[in-house]
């Protein structure tokens, strides 16, 4: 293990600094996301126009968008968290891995449902396999992958190693999603929003979008920050119990 | 470290081989230009491309469909459909249209699906560019974005 690095990850990332810090910051990512995505999700619904040849249809974009870039997202956390587990051991990454796991894969159940809502009245089908449809679901299978072979070990210990093995490999995936359109004939239509050039959609239809792409992505490390203190706790609970009872049996053994 | 390293070099080159190799089958539909150029084999493919302004004739019969010409821009390919079309179907909207290319070079679908641009835009912006001039819907997608907040009033370049 390279001390140094190790040491400062431990300074900022050590169990019990995460649950007095986390128990601080949980609130305010709850309230402001929440607010956020009530209020960008009522704007765009009922204030902002619809579009021109989909009408109001288009409102679903105001889900589908955040849930989308929020799946491939999630899944790069998880690969970050995966990382962090597999070279410096850290027992917080392990946890922050397995709970990334469930929420990105709802998250991304979530995209693949509102896109197929969209696409029923839009292009005329619920699903085809496009290669940007394929990859995302090949996503989320990734994601039901990684919950499984996680949880899959008696020793958590080797689960922690798999699935961090499995989420990294699984990386490849996300720039094959985010140029799907571009590198082949999809049905799916290109990005709207690029790091270059203008946005193609009108500002009045995109300001709740950005508004509700960060209430989504606050409630989303809301989750992820929630059940990891509970999943740190379960193990503090689980320690304090296994040491009362290796306790209870010594004095047995001695009485 | 290293072992994550080479392995994820490793796979990222197998990933990147894979996909190079099956580029032609990921494609989700042809151009009519391909279809043209290919030889007539009598397979179902998709074909996707724009519906070709003017072209568009809806049976008047009780049956409903449509015959219409899909378009790249460079080659175009006349279709024969039996059914409801999808709502955003339009002169000039992109359309993936699965089916068999015939003998006499017609195409006859069995699916039309629309296929719609990446710009989203309210009503009345989609007038104002209609009404400057600077965008007919039946000729094909929207000028850049970063023209849409001109003045109406302004007239197209050129």
């Amino acid at each position: 293990m390279p001390a140094r690095s190790g040491r400062t990850l431990h300074r900022f990332a050590n169990p019990g600094q995460f649950l007095r810090l986390s128990g601080v910051v949980l609130p305010w990512l709850f309230w402001a996301g929440g607010l956020l995505t009530a209020g960008s999700l009522l704007w765009g619904v009922f204030m902002a126009p619809g579009d021109w040849q989909q009408g109001d249809m288009v409102k679903i974009m105001y889900v589908h968008v955040p849930f989308a870039w929020l799946a491939s997202a999630g899944y790069f956390s998880l690969a970050m968290a995966s990382f962090v587990s597999l070279v410096w051991r850290h027992p917080l990454a392990d946890l922050a891995a397995a709970e990334i796991g469930p929420v990105g894969a709802c998250f991304t159940a979530v995209c693949l449902a509102t896109g197929s809502l969209w696409g029923k009245p839009t292009w005329g089908t619920w699903w085809v396999w496009d290669a940007r449809l394929t990859s995302v679901f090949i996503l989320f299978l990734l994601y039901l992958g990684h919950i499984a072979l996680i949880r899959a070990f008696d020793d958590p210990t080797r689960g922690y190693r798999a699935g961090a093995i499995l989420a990294l490999v699984g990386v490849i995936n996300l720039p094959i999603i985010k140029f799907s359109v571009d590198w082949w004939n999809t049905l799916h239509q290109p990005a709207s929003i690029g790091l270059t050039g203008a946005p193609t959609i009108a500002a009045s239809l995109l300001w709740p979008l950005l508004f509700s792409a960060i209430g989504f992505t606050l409630l989303f490390a809301a989750i992820v920050v929630a059940r990891t203190r509970a999943a740190v706790m379960e193990r503090r609970i689980r320690s304090l119990l296994m040491a009362r009872a290796t306790s209870a049996s010594g004095e047995e053994v001695a009485a | 470290m290293l072992v994550v390293l080479v392995c994820g070099i490793g796979l990222g080159s197998a990933a990147a081989l894979t996909l190079s190799a099956f580029s032609d089958n990921l494609v989700f539909f042809v151009s009519p230009s391909d279809l043209v150029k290919s030889a007539f084999n009598g397979r179902q493919v998709r074909l996707g491309g724009l519906v070709e302004a003017g072209t568009v004739e809806k049976s008047s019969g009780g049956q409903a469909g449509a015959r219409f010409k899909v378009t790249d821009g460079s080659a175009s390919v006349p279709v024969t459909f039996k059914g409801i079309l999808p709502d955003l179907f339009r002169e000039g909207q992109g359309v993936v249209v699965l089916g068999v290319e015939q003998n006499d070079g017609v195409f006859r679908a069995s699916e039309v699906l629309a296929k719609h641009d990446e710009a989203y835009m309210p009503k009345e912006v989609a007038e104002a560019l209609k009404k400057s001039g600077r965008w007919n819907p039946a000729s094909g997608p929207p000028p850049p974005a970063s023209t849409w907040n001109q003045p109406a009033t302004e007239k197209p370049p050129g």
